[in-house]
């Protein structure tokens, strides 16, 4: 675990960099992680993902499956990795403050 | 997270090092070890010496008397199982298990043979529990537990995925996966187990499952399946939840349920099931075939494997069916029975299609959805266009426990041969019981290990390869969840152009359902042979 400060704000992080509870999240986060994911600016369609990521986690406990996130936003897998280089789970998971899905996945 | 480096700059060095093994210290370098359990995941389940550390730290935070609790620890299973003591007292060190293990061939690495990942703990009991070794100490091959030792022991403890192949070349019958075993219940007594371990343990304790699903959410999931298959087949699939009376208890792994392309299989089921008419539930609180207990202890296994019975006396069923899961039938094949069974309250799996009685699961009264699939095929129960998987030529990964721990090998097969028309075996020396790990078994399927996971995926890899090659393979299919996520990374590194799925995926897309309107697509949306120039367009 670590601690870090952006913007006057204070993450505690697990060692992949995701924030260790999503009751931390802001948007001051997403603009923190944004550039070690390589994404220099956020678009319209980037906040959608993330959108579509915390609302499916607010109502459900965890992660939507990809299937689902692709239908929901109406965009492809390979899209999704052009928005997000990391992926829908360690880039766009990584920025909606979602934990990381565990077992046999 | 660790890079990882290119196929092409993946050194492999065979060379041991300088220094003895005994005077070799462990080096946790960046992609070979897994994070640390979270203390969260500890208390989760009551497990001792919850903490933040790391393994790279120099201070594990161990409590004073750590080295009295492992010997003790030790002393005791010594006691309980008489495999482990015959286990330590009798390898002759021939050094017939050395090469057989996928670690050691992807690195070369002379502690990941399983004679001397065995020797690590094996050098321990000598020192401290036979005569020879507390009198003459190192010239009886004894070593002190030492801190450094108790490093090494969490270091290659979490490089074996327990797959038992050593064990099969080994003339006394050694069974390495069992010392690996007790080695991390051992490093488990002082809280010393990896995160993607312990997580997936809390979450099956408290959510019924290892991604921690809850019981909305899961069925919210399998509706999404219903409506995908209804929309590649025109039928609607109607699956229960918890549903008390059903005859049978439908039990499969939750990556299944989450992850892609397990989820392909999953669909396979729902569509299989619908077809026959079968009275089965799903259950929200067992959720989950998988077993990562049996990673952690054998207290823990038996912990988590209890609720599948629990839930199945609970509902009344008659039978309990598993989906294509690894580990969940060694935990069922080999432990059940003497940990929580005999399940008496059940019936002995009689098909109610067939008619067959499956003796064979006469006291854990579960049953494997391949062999019970196999049997509606060989009764013509099925009809199946085995022409929709022409796009397919597949070869077939025994997954480890289903192949070396119950002996499953003639079902999985029978089942893709009447599903497929293009089926290759790869080299004999890799399948069946001699059937190569994926190499991220056991609870290793972690990103931070990436490296050591690729390593150890090359022997499995080059055997795909090979029918890559040979005959054009593109689908390597397999009935573990734990493989399907894996070896799509392994394939992805190693043969791209080969992709990955379960024995039900292929069996949903032969099944001829009854009302269903002309199929374009396969169950991933890809279109049909012949039907490639189709309007129809899926995500």
């Amino acid at each position: 675990m670590g601690q870090i400060e952006f913007k006057g704000k204070s993450f505690e992080i697990d060692e992949d960099g995701f924030i260790s509870s999503f009751d931390q999240w802001c948007p001051e986060w997403v603009d923190y992680v944004k550039n070690s994911e390589g994404i220099s600016e956020l678009t319209e369609e980037h906040w959608k993902v993330i959108h579509v990521l915390q609302d499916y986690y607010k109502k459900h406990g965890i992660a939507p499956m990809v299937r689902i996130l692709t239908k929901v936003t109406g965009y492809k897998l390979k899209y999704i990795y052009e928005l997000f280089p990391s992926g829908p789970g360690k880039g766009a998971c990584k920025m909606a403050g979602l934990p990381k899905p565990t077992g046999c996945v | 997270m660790a890079n990882v480096p290119k196929p092409n700059e993946l050194v492999i060095d065979h060379r041991p090092p300088a220094t003895g093994w005994m005077d070799t210290p462990v080096e946790f370098r960046p992609g070979t070890w897994c994070y640390a359990a979270k203390p969260k995941n500890l208390e989760a389940v009551g497990l001792p010496n919850p903490r933040e550390w790391s393994p790279i730290d120099d201070d594990w935070k161990l409590p004073d008397n750590w080295k009295q609790i492992v010997l003790e620890g030790l002393r005791e299973r010594l006691e309980k199982y008489r495999s482990l003591r015959i286990f330590m007292d009798i390898c002759v060190r021939c050094g017939a298990c050395s090469d057989k293990c996928h670690f050691f061939i992807g690195s070369g690495d002379p502690k990941n043979m399983p004679v001397l990942r065995a020797e690590l703990l094996r050098s321990v009991y000598r020192r401290n529990f036979t005569t020879a070794g507390k009198i003459l100490g190192k010239i009886a091959g004894g070593r002190e537990l030492t801190m450094s030792v108790f490093k090494e022991w969490f270091y290659y403890f979490f490089q074996c995925t327990e797959c038992r192949r050593c064990s099969l070349f080994c003339p006394y019958g050694i069974d390495t996966a069992e010392i690996t075993i007790i080695g991390r219940e051992l490093l488990n007594l002082l809280g010393c187990n990896i995160d993607w371990i312990a997580g997936p343990v809390a979450n099956c304790y408290h959510n019924g499952n290892h991604l921690g699903i809850q019981p909305h959410a899961f069925k919210d999931m399998i509706e999404f399946f219903v409506d995908e298959i209804e929309a590649v087949t025109g039928v609607r699939v109607e699956p229960t939840f918890n549903r008390k009376g059903a005859e049978i208890l439908f039990i499969t792994p939750s990556g299944d349920v989450f992850a892609d392309p397990g989820t392909y299989t999953l669909m396979g089921y729902l569509m299989l099931f619908h077809e026959i008419g079968l009275d089965y539930t799903w259950s929200t609180y067992a959720s989950e075939g998988g077993n990562f207990g049996l990673f952690t202890s054998h207290e823990m296994m038996k912990r988590l494997n209890a609720k599948m019975y629990a839930e199945a006396r609970r509902l009344g069923v008659k039978w309990i069916l598993g989906g294509e899961c690894g580990h969940m039938w060694r935990v069922i094949n080999q432990y059940m029975d003497t940990m929580n069974g005999p399940a008496d309250f059940l019936e002995v799996p009689k098909s109610p299609i067939t008619g067959t009685v499956f003796d064979n699961a006469k006291s854990t009264k579960m049953t494997h959805i391949v062999e019970f699939t196999a049997d509606l095929i060989k009764h013509g129960k099925l009809k199946l266009d085995p022409s929709r998987n022409d796009n397919h030529v597949v070869t077939y990964h025994d997954s480890c426990n289903p192949a070396r721990g119950m002996g499953f090998f003639e079902e999985p097969r029978y089942v893709l041969k009447n599903v497929c028309n293009h089926f290759y075996e790869m080299p004999p020396n890799t399948i069946r019981e001699q059937t190569f790990c994926c190499g991220s078994g056991s609870g290793l399927n972690t990103d931070e290990f990436m490296e050591m996971r690729m390593r150890g995926g090359l022997p499995r890899a080059n055997a795909v390869r090979h029918v890559h090659e040979q005959h054009g393979v593109n689908m390597l299919s397999c009935i573990c969840a734990i493989d399907r996520a894996v070896l799509t990374a392994s394939m992805n590194y190693w043969v791209p152009g080969v992709e990955v799925s379960g024995v039900h995926e292929l069996v949903g897309n032969a099944l001829v359902m009854e009302g269903e309107m002309e199929r374009t697509t396969d169950l991933r949306g890809e279109p049909l042979p012949g039907m490639e120039d189709s309007d129809d367009e899926d995500l």
